[in-house]
């Protein structure tokens, strides 16, 4: 499939009737595009609007499109919108291959293969049916990644997904997550507040100022 | 799309019938009996209005002793519970103490007010199991005494049975509180400037405990004002309890008292309103007192008070209620007991093989009638908490929090009378399907208490995550929601069953008498069965929601033994 650029129309986000934010840009497939700003910037509702789940105080006017596809009117689910958050977040009554096979699309076959593959590049084989727990942070957000690729999406997002992590491992989490997401040519959106992320990023940046 | 909209539709459905449910049978059910206490109903021949059912309530002997015999258990009750458990939080704040007192709080709610009332009832009774071990080396009686300790003549042994549960009552509830108002930090301030432990928590953190005990405790003085079936095994007699005489007038072969039950019904409500009414103002007065000594800066304020109250009071609680269950099993299975032996001469199972017909059909109506009263409950809450959490609206939760409490502050007698008023009107014949539509009453406020908070307090980012992933809703909710919330979803079964086999009143009434539970036919055995009888009932009566909130509690581990991130979704 032809990947598609992630383009923000004239978006503008309001709590109430207070304008929060404002944005209109285009991100390429394989571009990681930054968006920086205080707490309370208003950073966070941004990719929350963009994946769906704006809560109802707030309002969100433009459009937003996946090539030509509006996707701002659809449910969230088939936006195909990945998400990445501070936490794994691994599904903690699956096992490590059930998180895996449990983001895969119905129509995907050899659903355990393609898991036990894919955690043979993360250097994890053998741990289809362990508990996320015995993981390592670091392994975490490793299967965390391989998850949200393994779901297939458009576009993805992120949101602080180094911030929990120690800045060793910082480092070179964040090299394989920008590689990866570059390599499958994905237009992505950071949010953050650390300028090393951005300058790794190697994208347009944003700043928002807070209100 | 079809069904995504049919989901919503059955979402707010489901809030309109649960606060249906909580708010409407209370209302029409007290509703309904005002016209027929004023002569004016199907079974009386009069078609005009008149005060005669008033005027006869009014001069019945003893009524205002009746009265009394309300308001006392009423107030003495939730008083000496609160005191005690405020007291034992006080003593053993911040200490460890509290997790194992949480663990051993739990099986004591478990046990069923009617099985608890014959505990007590086997325990204290002259040739009960306490003078037993008394005598006669201690007090040298050969023979039981001539004392009337249960069915006293102003209930105080009924009062006392209903203090002994619901001290692990308001204790689980101030538990579930405590977390929300950082009990902790206010603890440590204050124990930085100088104040000793329990003296600390009692200036800092009893006072914002307080207002989230207030219903909890309305609820108790409504229900032990007014509970018939712990009167009927303890309370006194002559004359009995208001509640229990109300009953007898409903449920007397003369029609024509009946009017006089609706009244005395209706006096019932005034008088659980007053005795609330009672406490507020108790309220107001201690309060303004607590106020002016709490300006002394004394740093040792009530320490020892609180101590020993705290700690004695938490100790006898859970030795009664310990005996209380262990004299059951023994006179459940007891050949020849003499007094003043402590133990039978044998055993023997002859007392539950004479019974095990009547038990295996009592049962399976129990189980039944529980069965589905908690499949429906479970899917109404599951699916308003599903529509609170889209909408994000607090109103809907604010507005079911405060009618929970509805159908546990009204008196079961009035609401029951006035529903069973209702059946003969609309011609509806008493049945299982009528004694399940009561039972619900009781059972959604129970269930939605032990549901929503785990509900609601799942981090909303694992839908955003699996949603992310092309996860529809609905899978969402079947593969990674209801299984992590597994824990609080048996827990809230597990409470649906306890409530729904433990209720007296709405089977008996709902059911015009031809419903047989496990807990009617307990109480039919009060009136002429033996104690070994009696306590073959009050076993299964206990075991029933013993097993139920076994099953709760160990099922998760062992499903999920294998993920230590389930861990903390299974306190």
């Amino acid at each position: 499939m032809n990947k598609q650029a992630l383009q923000l129309h004239q978006l503008a986000l309001h709590l109430g009737q207070t304008p929060l934010l404002a944005l209109n840009t285009r991100v390429e497939p394989g571009e990681i595009a930054t968006v920086m700003g205080p707490s309370g910037s208003g950073k966070s509702t941004l990719l929350a609007a963009i994946a769906g789940f704006l809560a109802p105080d707030f309002r969100l006017a433009g459009e937003i499109y996946l090539g030509k596809t509006r996707i701002d009117t659809l449910a969230p689910e088939l936006r195909g919108v990945g998400l990445m958050f501070q936490d794994p977040l691994l599904f903690p009554h699956l096992s490590i291959a059930q998180n895996l096979v449990f983001a895969m699309p119905a129509n995907t076959t050899d659903k355990l293969a393609k898991a036990s593959e894919a955690l043979n590049q993360l250097g994890l084989a053998g741990y289809e049916h362990r508990d996320p727990e015995t993981l390592s942070g670091g392994q975490k957000t490793r299967v965390a990644l391989q998850r949200l690729l393994l779901s297939k999406p458009q576009a993805v997002l992120l949101d602080e997904p180094f911030s929990s992590l120690d800045t060793a491992l910082r480092q070179e989490i964040r090299n394989l997550v920008f590689d990866t997401l570059t390599r499958a040519q994905l237009p992505t959106i950071l949010v953050t507040h650390d300028e090393a992320d951005a300058e790794a990023a190697n994208g347009q940046v944003t700043m928002l100022s807070g209100i | 799309m079809a069904s995504i909209n049919g989901m919503k539709h059955a979402q707010a459905i489901a809030s309109w019938l649960l606060l249906t449910l909580l708010a409407i049978p209370a209302l029409l059910g007290v509703a309904g009996i005002v016209l027929p206490s004023l002569g004016y109903s199907s079974w009386s021949s009069e078609e005009s209005l008149s005060l005669v059912a008033w005027q006869d309530l009014l001069g019945s002997p003893g009524i205002f002793h009746s009265v009394l015999l309300s308001v006392i258990p009423g107030l003495l009750s939730a008083l000496f519970a609160l005191m005690i458990v405020f007291s034992f939080l006080a003593t053993t704040a911040g200490g460890k103490t509290l997790n194992w007192v949480r663990r051993i709080t739990a099986p004591l709610l478990a046990l069923p007010h009617v099985a608890a009332a014959f505990g007590v009832a086997f325990l204290l009774a002259p040739s009960g199991f306490l003078l037993r071990l008394l005598s006669p080396a201690l007090s040298g009686w050969q023979r039981p005494p001539d004392l009337l300790i249960i069915n006293d003549p102003w209930a105080l042994s009924m009062t006392l049975a209903l203090i002994m549960k619901e001290v692990p009552f308001l204790l689980l509830m101030a538990l579930a509180a405590l977390p929300a108002i950082q009990a902790d930090k206010r603890l440590a301030v204050a124990r930085s400037l100088g104040y000793q432990r329990s003296t600390a928590w009692f200036w800092t953190v009893a006072p914002a405990l307080y207002p989230a005990m207030r219903l909890p405790l309305f609820a108790v003085i409504a229900y032990a004002s007014t509970s018939v079936e712990v009167a009927l095994i303890l309370g006194p007699s002559l004359p009995p309890p208001l509640s229990v005489r109300t009953l007898s007038w409903f449920s007397d072969p003369d029609l024509t008292l009946r009017a006089q039950a609706c009244a005395g019904a209706l006096l019932q409500v005034t008088v659980t309103v007053a005795t609330i009414g009672l406490w507020i103002l108790g309220e107001r007065i201690i309060g303004s007192l607590l106020g002016h000594l709490r300006q002394s800066g004394q740093r040792h304020f009530g320490a020892r008070t609180f101590n020993v109250l705290g700690r004695s009071g938490f100790l006898g609680t859970f030795t009664i209620l310990s005996l209380a269950l262990i004299v059951l099993v023994i006179q459940a299975f007891a050949g020849r007991w003499r007094f003043p032996a402590n133990l039978p001469d044998s055993f023997t199972l002859r007392h539950w093989s004479g019974q095990l017909p009547m038990l295996l059909e009592a049962m399976q109506t129990t189980l039944l009638i529980a069965a589905i009263t908690v499949t429906i409950a479970f899917v109404l809450i599951v699916l308003a908490l599903e529509q609170q959490i889209k909408s994000s609206r607090q109103l809907n939760h604010q507005l079911m929090l405060r009618l929970l409490y509805l159908p546990l502050l009204t008196p079961q007698i009035a609401f029951l009378f006035g529903y069973t008023v209702w059946l003969e009107k609309l011609k509806v014949a008493p049945g299982t399907f009528t004694v399940i539509l009561a039972h619900l009453v009781f059972v959604i406020p129970y269930m939605y208490l032990a549901l929503s908070g785990a509900y609601r307090g799942l981090d909303q980012r694992w839908s955003m995550l699996a949603a992310s992933l092309g996860v529809t809703p609905a899978r969402f909710l079947l593969r990674i929601k209801l299984p992590m919330l597994l824990a609080a979803l048996l827990s809230s079964l597990a409470i649906g069953l306890a409530v729904s086999s433990g209720l007296y009143l709405p089977t008996l009434l709902a059911g015009g008498g031809r419903v047989t539970t496990i807990t009617t036919e307990a109480l039919t055995m009060a009136a002429g069965g033996s104690r070994n009888t009696i306590a073959v009932w009050a076993m299964i009566q206990t075991a029933l929601p013993v097993l139920g909130f076994a099953m709760a509690l160990l099922v998760p581990k062992l499903i999920w033994r294998q993920r230590r991130g389930m861990e903390g979704f299974m306190q």
